[in-house]
């Protein structure tokens, strides 16, 4: 550790040799993937690696900048799929046309003035309502309301799936679904920062976590919104489709827009990471209890901080379900969109975020090319089992040999934390003597 | 031979020294007082003996052999109880159980140290089912010499006994140490409260930037005007 | 009185059920956390784990139980915990000892344990595949029925085999956890070292050691958890991402570093659950017809659906997080 930091102390303006070598693997690589898999097959995966480097980006600066352990990053992304979806799908008219979103708006009006009441239960100490007696009051009042507003919801949920499928979404441009995506990713990352970030640590990590759940069973099982696991699909692109230009083409100018979209989020980050918010942002990182003597508003820096991280995550969510023109909350898994985050992060170099575009690429190739090379090996395996000792493979094996991809990830983020825990590259901290 | 024998030794924390040579020096029998103003390393030198800090230059010897960075459980085997200033004992372990860990390394000695332990503190025997972190600040410093003299050790080294105590509990500390003396322990205690330890000290040590300034009996540094004068307020 | 029954087995025996796996968990959770201050997230995978273990055994001496007559699975669960105890010292050394040597703040340490999960979670699904199996290879799950004597009651409180043992072994686990505890000298020094680890080494205690016990013990009563719950159920790999939160949940609720609280808190979060996905308006039943005419009930009266469950922990964890971070006995770390 304290090797790295004497080295970027000598030579701060040195030329960026690890970056410019590394960046030519990646870019080697890449050609490689486009020798072997084609074109179409290898924008795509540039453009799906470009989604992820904008989440790597927003966990780089919860983790990177500020020790902040985001373990629900899925839950962000689904909100951004979510958005993308809600926002860009065409107009439903059998909902629409219906009486159903003036009974859907009146049950959400019910649950307005239930939350107004009880908020109102909750101050009634000020009428001279013992504290004991308003809290079992708002309590109770709390649970019944909830109970009668909950029922009448569900029976105009049940109404919209037999009648309408789902409500369908609001036919306007992906693009205002990526900015209402990242909106409502920072709002749930607002609610949870609120709760945990004056704790310790791992709370946050266990809220997130939960959180992630919680999102994922609520898109899964909210079939009146998001036709659950039916899915929604296709999704509209911002650019032309395949259907217009073909495969290559359309894919290109996808990853141009994801392209223009990293290098504004990067430049932005670049000048905050340099500005005195972000001088603030590290010094509470390295030293808590001194950047509070200095007068710093802890608390309110670290929500900051949280929510951008969140907001980015929406984004990148967003674009990759715009990409993906399929909805299937089904397909929000842990292991690919918080863990794979994860290992892009702390690989690349949390705190860096050229390192963490690099880290998000490299990562995402490997990952990819890991599927056909494990069941290549499995394979193999099973051949040479069967000749030499006549052994009867299972036949779920294609299943299982993803399983190999869970512990390889696992590994990877254990043997990086252990070996090189700043990342390949590192964060430079410049000390001024 | 000495019991307790610091040679020339130097150490801090990271790359900062704060013991630039401190000698000291204890027989068997006797109580060993440091005193000295703030930042003169009086702690650092306790740590530094307890193996709390690496020690880079100088030596160590207990009873004529080597200490010196030794890990804190070896110390305790080889007879050596330390007391810290801050946090001294288990705030949810009950009294007798505080002092059971004090034993931890020699079981066989629980039954007979804990009577010898209540003889020499009878409060702690009336409160010895209380949590410790539910007593007073004089009986939790009774708690935590005691629990360090379950170990049965030929020296103990105390941080501070009587720091932020009432003058009430200070003297029933200080005369606490003298019969733990008298009973075969040798002390060596660090004090802030320093013409008192020194009135009670067979040898003094006055410390300041790392490095012994006065050393001599206790009864000695009392009288010397020149000791009065710098450290213990005229 | 019949929806009284249908309370008794719904919440009562159900809440009771799941409270115990919590518990359980919940203990090793809390025990990790109390000596070396971290959130050991592969604890879910270790309870899995040790369930695995179970089944593997089981299937290859199906008739082991038969002998003496009890089922199988808890002939081979003393000898899953020794195998998952193992697995935690062993993962202990290998991967969480290095990043500690190296002083890394407890959130990397999280970290490590979330890749740990992963491991874990890749070797049980590749040797095991991804489907449900019944812990059951070669015995019956009996179901005892038992009709209350009472006039014009005609539903049976149900009760299986598989429950009644949980009762037992969580009844023999938490008080072997208490007297281990109290009175055993390994067992103080454990609490000691939670209090306050630096003393704890100055009075000569081995840390190294406490660590390891600690590894046991957690690991032990993980594969006890880990088995309870696949024997109610059936065993499946996946389970350990739905256990987190409850279990974590629990530990905070009890605060964090107090077993007892944990295991106060592991009931507390299996009752709320089994409480919130109980359908209310089967209680409501017999008022229906004094009811007045504006008032009709429906027929839906659950505070979540089943497939929200997962809420529920987590709305008592924001719960206590905003009104007592350190859980209702006062727990030492926030």
């Amino acid at each position: 550790m304290d090797k790295t930091r004497t080295d970027t102390v000598a030579a701060p303006r040195r030329f960026p040799l690890r970056e410019a070598l590394l960046f030519l693997v990646l870019l080697a690589a890449v050609l490689g993937v486009y020798g072997v898999m084609g074109a179409a097959y290898s924008t795509r995966m540039l453009v799906e690696a470009a989604c992820y480097a904008i989440l790597a980006l927003g966990l780089t600066i919860q983790w990177g900048y500020a020790g902040q352990f985001n373990a629900g990053v899925m839950g962000f992304v689904a909100l951004g799929g979510f958005c993308a979806m809600f926002f860009s799908v065409p107009v439903n008219e059998a909902f629409w046309g219906s009486e159903l979103p003036g009974e859907l708006g009146r049950v959400l009006l019910y649950g307005v003035g239930a939350v107004i009441l009880v908020v109102g239960a909750c101050r009634l100490d000020r009428l001279g309502v013992p504290k004991k007696l308003r809290t079992v009051i708002a309590v109770l009042l709390a649970v019944v309301l909830y109970m009668v507003v909950i029922s009448a919801f569900r029976e105009v949920t049940d109404q919209i799936e037999s009648r309408a499928d789902f409500v369908g979404g609001l036919g306007l441009p992906a693009w205002v679904g990526w900015i209402f995506g990242g909106a409502l990713a920072g709002g749930v990352g607002y609610f949870i920062g609120r709760i945990c970030l004056g704790l310790r640590s791992d709370y946050l990590a266990i809220a997130t976590i939960g959180i992630a759940e919680i999102i994922k069973a609520f898109l899964k099982n909210s079939d009146w919104l998001t036709r659950g696991t039916a899915t929604v699909s296709p999704l509209p692109w911002p650019v032309p489709g395949p259907a217009e230009v073909g495969f290559t083409l359309a894919r290109a100018l996808y990853f141009s827009v994801t392209a223009v979209l990293i290098a504004v989020i990067f430049f932005l980050l670049h000048r905050a990471y340099h500005a005195p918010w972000g001088r603030m942002i590290r010094a509470i990182r390295d030293n808590e209890v001194s950047a509070s003597a200095m007068g710093k508003n802890i608390n309110r820096r670290r929500l900051e901080i949280f929510v951008l991280g969140c907001i980015l995550m929406g984004i990148g969510g967003a674009v990759l379900g715009s990409f993906n023109s399929l909805f299937d909350p089904q397909g929000y898994l842990p292991l690919n969109h918080t863990f794979l985050v994860l290992v892009m992060v702390i690989l690349g170099g949390p705190g860096n975020n050229l390192g963490t575009i690099f880290g998000a690429v490299a990562v995402y190739i490997i990952w990819l090319m890991s599927e056909p090379l494990a069941l290549f090996l499995m394979e193999l395996a099973v051949s040479f089992g069967e000749g030499a000792f006549g052994w009867d493979a299972p036949t779920n094996l294609d299943s299982r040999a993803l399983q190999a991809r869970v512990l390889v990830i696992g590994l990877l983020i254990t043997l990086v934390l252990r070996f090189a825990p700043k990342g390949l590259l590192p964060e430079k901290v410049k000390h001024v003597d | 031979m000495p019991l307790l024998d610091a040679r020339d030794v130097h150490g801090g924390y990271g790359g900062m020294n704060i013991l630039n040579g401190v000698n000291m020096t204890i027989e068997a029998d006797e109580i060993g007082v440091i005193v000295g103003p703030n930042g003169a390393g009086k702690s650092t030198m306790l740590k530094a003996i307890f193996g709390l800090l690496h020690v880079s230059q100088g030596e160590i010897l207990l009873r004529g052999e080597p200490i010196q960075n030794l890990p804190p459980n070896k110390l305790v085997q080889k007879g050596m109880g330390f007391v810290p200033q801050e946090y001294n004992v288990f705030p949810s372990l009950t009294v007798k159980e505080n002092l059971q860990m004090g034993a931890y390394l020699k079981p066989g000695n629980v039954k007979r140290m804990l009577a010898r332990v209540y003889e020499f503190f009878p409060p702690l025997y009336d409160k010895r089912h209380q949590p410790a972190g539910e007593l007073s600040g004089g009986q939790r410093q009774m708690v935590a010499m005691g629990r360090a003299l379950m170990a049965e050790p030929d020296v103990l080294l105390l941080d501070e006994p009587t720091a932020g105590l009432s003058p009430l509990y200070m003297n029933e500390i200080f005369e606490r140490v003298k019969e733990v003396n008298a009973a075969g322990v040798g002390i060596l205690m660090v004090e802030q409260n320093a013409k008192q330890a020194l009135a009670i000290a067979d040898k003094g040590f006055v410390l300041a930037a790392g490095q012994n300034r006065f050393t001599d009996t206790g009864a000695a540094l009392l009288a010397d005007p020149e000791v009065a004068k710098s450290f213990l307020g005229g | 009185m019949n929806e009284l029954v249908f309370f008794i087995n719904n919440v009562v025996i159900a809440g009771s059920v799941t409270g115990s796996i919590y518990a359980i968990g919940a203990v090793g959770v809390t025990l990790i956390f109390s000596i070396m201050r971290f959130a050991h997230f592969a604890h879910g995978d270790m309870m899995t784990f040790g369930a695995f273990m179970v089944l593997l055994l089981t299937t290859l001496f199906p008739q082991a139980g038969a002998a003496i007559g009890v089922p199988t699975p808890l002939i081979m669960l003393p000898l899953a915990m020794v195998l998952t105890a193992a697995l935690a010292v062993g993962i202990d050394r290998a991967f969480y000892k290095p990043l500690r040597a190296h002083g890394v703040k407890p959130i990397v340490l999280v970290i490590g344990s979330l890749g740990v999960t992963l491991m874990l979670q890749g070797l049980i699904r590749l040797f095991a595949g991804t489907g449900g199996e019944s812990l059951y290879v070669d015995d019956r799950k009996e179901i005892f029925r038992l009709a209350l004597p009472i006039e014009g009651v005609r539903v049976p409180v149900v009760i299986t085999e598989p429950q009644l043992y949980l009762f037992v072994l969580t009844l023999v686990a938490v008080v072997g956890l208490h007297f281990f505890l109290s009175r055993s000298r390994l067992g103080k020094a454990m609490r000691a070292m939670s209090d306050n680890p630096d003393l704890a080494q100055a009075s000569g205690i081995n840390t190294n050691t406490i660590v390891a016990v600690t590894w046991v013990i957690a690991g032990g009563l993980a594969a006890i958890a880990g088995t309870l719950l696949s024997l109610d159920v059936t065993f499946k790999p996946d389970l350990s991402f739905f256990l987190l939160l409850p279990i974590f949940a629990a530990a905070i609720v009890g605060g964090v570093g107090h077993p007892y609280g944990a295991i106060a808190g592991g009931f507390v979060v299996g009752f709320a659950e089994t409480l919130a996905v109980f359908n209310w308006s089967v209680l409501l039943r017999p008022f229906r017809d004094s009811l007045p005419e504006w008032l009709s009930l429906p027929g839906n009266l659950a505070f979540v659906g089943t497939e929200y469950k997962i809420v529920v922990p987590f709305f008592i964890l924001v719960v206590i997080l905003v009104w007592r971070p350190t859980g209702i006995f006062k727990g030492k770390v926030i």
